[in-house]
């Protein structure tokens, strides 16, 4: 930093970039960080795992000046730094990437880099300026955005690197990336993680916090793991292994890889003819899109977020309306009208793990019981005389429920939001697979679920297949997909873009069909 | 943070400390006017609880407990029914054409039709906006403020116009004697406890205590409730579930306005013995402060309704005996309002840090 004087200047080509040293923190009684001390090299790209709630997130906007540390000290550079706002963080040096972006959407790409980095009254100069050094980061990284286009009209991927060029206009040394594929294609990823080596190889200092494992062998030098608020283990990135990591983040050996023996497909039970969703603003999120669906297999649709996956589930499920089309379940058309309702679909056999447990699968402020029972609460078993609720019934079935899906605390009285996310996500699971579905739809399984969890959540997956049950299963994690599936659909703005068999694909393959691009053609 | 207050602690000491601050504020406005708060707070309980009083606060608690009801209920869905006001003027109505259509042989034949016509014309007051909400999206909130303004309208020409006594001022002609219903008194009478005897609380502070155990019953124990609990958590999931939007928000504003207009059975057909002008007196707003404050549970709600039930009294004493103005009183339920509604984190925050932290010292030893 220019502010450091020349004897400290020796000092700075040995100090690390990052150092923080006892950092600790208490949000109420959860101890979110416990004396943590982690130091990262200059010109490192150094990542931190760990699963949701580990306190990676604390940890770095800690490092933000988001949140105090209640006790502990952070060196930047060497130098003693208090960091009491992200004006501080800037002013050290510090930019940050968040997950959920930080943009303006009506604003132009140039109007949000100089957002809050004005200088004078007018808008002119900064913007002139701003556009100068736009260009010259573009040429020198491989972050081409065009400058006057508006946040809205801009995919994701472009999006994030307008978070990057934010931060290196305000001359970022170091930067923080929390979670940054989860909204990006393996295409946009890998092209992420091009950018990100670019700006190491000009002496940047990269900390990305994730928990995808892939990602941290590919990209970093060193890596750091989390685990219930301590750091477990800083290494090498180059010493260690998927496996390794995993045992660390989870406490003991995980199965990364998925046990299943290869698929008994039977007869179709469900066929979707010619699909189409066009929504309330006239956007047209599904075209025509048309699939069978077999008994004993799992049938895999991957792609980006937001490329009509969620319709399609929706409109299976009776809770969204379809513009046209239709779909069969053996060979009988059901509802797919604004009329259908959820509750006549679960007697036709499709039960549905929806995408977002939060708003849709569990009614946060519900008990256990009242979730392990919502959306069959009025079949007959739970219903009482008059009208009640057979509520005492409805306590020992979650009781069973909580005890065969092994959902801790196993306290049918405990409100579902007092549950962690893989926990949360097993209610979902235990209520849906134990009515014995002939199709289950289901959406990004294993979001925010810890990988203890994840395993077990797959394999009951796998196990409702066996059974000769059919399975729909659409996540954006394209590991996953490729694990579980049997066969893949991979969507495209709203249009099946292609099928491919797990075995005769690969990533790379599957990412250009998820970009929308034609893998023969290239276009 | 998953650790949450102690149920009591939540129900029982935020309340509690939220009102000790309201009063607190509010005895330091009334040292500003050059009273003693002591003598003020003296004057207020002994004109709520004397003989003559106690007849009028259980009157008051009566229609706030209908009213509370009512505003808890919607709010069970997520639906703030503002309209407890026009509901209740125009289930007024109702209880007056039916009662002016018979000569009724026995009251409890006269109670039970003034109460479904009571429920009948508050529900149907209701309904438009419920529809309007549920198949439109026209917000709640505006379509039954402007409820109460048409209803106060309809109100006023009616007792001008058709439904006037003639001769006399705006208010209808009175109902027959055996509409009558039998007053506090007669009541306590049938037990030998003596009451004042023209005090106005009547039977239906009975049926507001049977009107609270039902909503319990309906929003803990019934599978309506759960699915208008469903609902107002979450939308989304109540759609997931099956549940249908449509019948929710007309089912809850229905039963809102049904409570609303119970009140009616207490002021038009238990009191008045007519209908007036302003019967509804503004309880219907009160009834939000109520459910507010009750934390929209029934028990809460009549807890809450006997403590406005007794400010109300009480302020009219103040006004008697002290010559304090009565918009001093409208005061005092206005900080009282303001700290239950929206100052409670005040407390709440404070009380979370002594009881988690003083939990988790407990768990680390």
């Amino acid at each position: 930093m220019s502010s450091v004087t020349k004897n400290a200047g020796r000092l700075d080509a040995v100090a690390p970039a990052i150092e923080l040293i006892g950092i600790s923190k208490a949000f109420g009684p959860v101890q979110a960080n416990k004396n943590i001390s982690m130091t990262v090299a200059k010109g490192a790209i150094h990542g931190i795992v760990g699963e949701n709630g580990a306190g990676k997130s604390t940890l770095m906007s800690i490092l933000y000046g988001f949140y105090k540390a209640d006790a502990g000290a952070v060196k930047i550079n060497g130098v003693p730094t208090q960091i009491n706002d992200s004006h501080d963080a800037i002013a050290a040096g510090i930019g940050m990437v968040h997950q959920h972006f930080m943009l303006v959407d009506n604003f132009t790409v140039l109007e949000n880099v100089i957002l809050g980095a004005e200088e004078g009254a007018t808008l002119g100069p900064s913007l002139r300026k701003a556009r100068k050094e736009l260009k010259r980061l573009a040429d020198e990284y491989e972050l081409d955005v065009d400058p006057d286009a508006l946040i809205d009209d801009i995919s994701v991927g472009f999006q994030q690197r307008v978070e990057i060029l934010k931060a290196l206009y305000r001359q970022a040394e170091i930067l923080i990336l929390d979670e940054p594929t989860g909204v990006l294609t393996p295409d946009e990823a890998d092209h992420l993680f091009r950018i990100l080596r670019n700006l190491k190889e000009q002496g940047k200092t990269i900390v990305i916090i994730t928990h995808k494992l892939r990602e941290i062998m590919d990209v970093t030098d060193s890596v750091s793991v989390m685990r219930r608020g301590e750091m477990t283990k800083t290494i090498a990135t180059a010493t260690t292994s998927p496996e390794d990591l995993a045992e660390a983040m989870v406490g003991r050996r995980v199965l990364l890889e998925v046990n299943k023996v290869p698929a008994q497909v039977g007869e179709t039970v469900m066929e979707v003819r010619d699909l189409s969703v066009t929504d309330i603003h006239k956007v047209k999120r599904l075209k025509g899109v048309s699939f069978e669906l077999k008994r004993g297999e799992i049938l895999g649709i991957a792609g980006v977020a937001g490329n009509g996956q969620s319709e399609l589930l929706e409109v299976i499920a009776g809770i969204g309306p379809a513009t046209s089309g239709e779909v069969l379940m053996h060979g009988e058309a059901i509802d797919v009208s604004a009329k259908a309702n959820a509750q006549l679909r679960r007697h036709r056999g499709i039960s549905h793990v929806p995408e977002d447990r939060h708003q849709r699968g569990l009614v946060m402020p519900f008990m256990t019981w009242e979730n392990t029972t919502f959306g069959y609460h009025n079949e007959p078993e739970y219903c009482g005389k008059y009208g009640l609720a057979n509520q005492r019934f409805m306590v020992e079935d979650a009781r069973g429920k909580m005890e065969r899906f092994d959902i801790r605390p196993p306290n049918p009285q405990l409100v579902a939001s007092s549950f962690s996310g893989g926990n949360q996500q097993k209610i979902v699971l235990a209520r849906e697979i134990e009515r014995n579905p002939d199709v289950l739809l289901i959406g990004q399984p294993t979001r925010g679920v810890d990988i203890g969890a994840i395993e077990f959540i797959h394999q009951q997956i796998v196990n409702l297949r066996d059974a000769g049950k059919a399975i729909l299963l659409v996540s954006v994690e394209l590991d996953e997909i490729q694990a579980l599936s049997d066969r893949i659909l991979v969507m495209f703005d709203g249009v099946i873009q292609g099928e491919r068999m797990p075995e005769d694909t690969n990533e790379g393959e599957l990412g250009l069909l998820m970009a929308g691009v034609d893998p023969e053609t290239g276009k | 943070m998953n650790k949450s207050l102690p149920k009591w602690v939540d129900l029982g000491l935020i309340p509690f400390f939220t009102l000790l601050l309201a009063f607190a504020v509010s005895g330091l406005v009334v040292m500003s006017i050059g009273q003693n708060p002591i003598e003020v707070v003296k004057v207020m309980l002994q004109g709520a609880f004397n003989p003559f009083g106690i007849g009028h606060t259980l009157y008051f608690t009566t229609n706030f407990i209908f009213t509370g009801l009512a505003v808890a209920v919607a709010f069970h869905a997520r639906l703030f029914n503002i309209g407890g006001e026009g509901q209740a003027g125009v289930a007024g109505v109702g209880v007056a054409v039916v009662m002016l259509a018979f000569d009724w042989p026995h009251w409890t034949i006269a109670l039970l039709a003034g109460t479904l016509a009571a429920m009948a014309f508050g529900a149907a007051w209701a309904a438009i906006p419920a529809y309007l909400q549920a198949k439109r999206g026209s917000h709640i909130v505006i379509t039954t403020i402007m409820f109460n303004l048409i209803a106060t309208a309809l109100i006023g020409y009616l007792l001008v116009g058709p439904m006037q006594a003639e001769g006399s001022l705006p208010e209808s002609p009175s109902f027959p004697p055996g509409a009558a219903l039998p007053s506090m008194y007669e009541i306590l009478g049938w037990f030998g406890i003596p009451f004042d005897k023209f005090a106005p609380a009547n039977i239906s502070f009975f049926m507001a205590l049977i009107a609270a155990v039902f909503v319990w019953v309906l929003i803990w124990k019934s599978r309506l409730g759960y699915e208008m609990r469903a609902f107002g958590h979450s939308e989304r999931a109540a759609v997931y579930a099956g549940i249908s939007p449509l019948k929710i928000t007309m089912v809850a504003m229905l039963l809102s306005g049904a409570l609303s207009g119970m009140m009616a059975i207490n002021t038009v057909q238990g009191e008045a013995e007519r209908l007036v002008l302003g019967a509804v007196e503004g309880a219907g707003f009160i009834g939000i402060a109520v459910a507010l404050m009750g934390r929209s549970h029934p028990v809460g709600v009549v807890l809450a309704a006997f403590l406005f039930g007794i400010l109300t009294q009480g302020g009219a004493e103040l006004q008697f005996t002290l010559g304090i103005p009565a918009q001093m009183i409208t005061v005092i339920q206005a900080l009282i309002i303001m700290f239950t509604g929206s100052l409670e984190n005040m407390v709440r925050i404070p009380l979370e840090k002594l009881f988690l932290n003083t939990g988790k010292r407990g768990a680390a030893s």
